[in-house]
């Protein structure tokens, strides 16, 4: 049964990497790229989540830590600078 | 039984995450994408990180990172939707629905 859904949810999450990779690329203003930038790491944590699963090693974890937490700093980051046009004042 | 469980729970957090991104892709204004990922796509993380902890809980000792990833994605996930619509707000991104009016009732920006 797991093996016939693990390569599911590959294809669903390597399609939801296109699409956020699509607005990164296309995103017409500058909070849009954020956007698909914040998604595109959340992507990240659910394909390392999927690969630890399959390949039955949990050191994917320590990975998917660091990637959310960097994610969120560099979108707070990218936020600030829009909105006072610095990040440290 | 676990086998089941597991699987419902990766098929939930994948459709959940492609759901959320489909919206990213496809919605109309910045502010009707901020919906998809903020939403979807956290939920979608979140049953893909508690399958893998009954995954790796299953033989034996317990497995605590991927709650700490959950919480930790759970906390910032709103704070991250929150400045990006406040940066979107102050450099006036465009809006399917008319802006609330400026001058009437918001006071002006301290900086």
């Amino acid at each position: 049964m797991l093996n016939t859904v693990i390569p599911i949810a590959y294809a669903l999450v390597a399609f939801a990497f296109l699409f956020s990779f699509f607005r990164l690329i296309v995103g017409p203003d500058a909070p849009d790229r954020i956007l698909g930038l914040d998604t595109l790491y959340v992507n990240t944590v659910a394909i390392l989540v999927l690969l630890g699963i399959d390949l039955g090693n949990p050191i994917y974890f320590e990975a998917a830590l660091l990637i959310a937490m960097m994610g969120f700093v560099g979108t707070v980051a990218l936020c600030k600078y829009l909105l006072r046009g610095d990040i440290i004042e | 039984m676990l086998d089941i469980l597991l699987s419902v729970l990766i098929l939930t957090g994948a459709i959940f995450t492609f759901v959320g991104s489909l919206g990213l892709a496809r919605l109309r204004d910045f502010y009707t994408r901020l919906h998809g990922p903020t939403k979807a796509t956290t939920l979608g993380v979140g049953c893909l990180l508690i399958a893998s902890a009954i995954h790796f809980s299953a033989d034996g000792d317990l497995s605590l990172h991927e709650v700490l990833v959950t919480l930790f994605l759970f906390m910032t996930a709103p704070v991250s939707a929150h400045l990006l619509a406040k940066a979107a707000l102050h450099i006036e991104v465009k809006s399917l629905a008319p802006m609330p009016a400026q001058e009437a009732d918001t006071p002006t920006d301290p900086d």
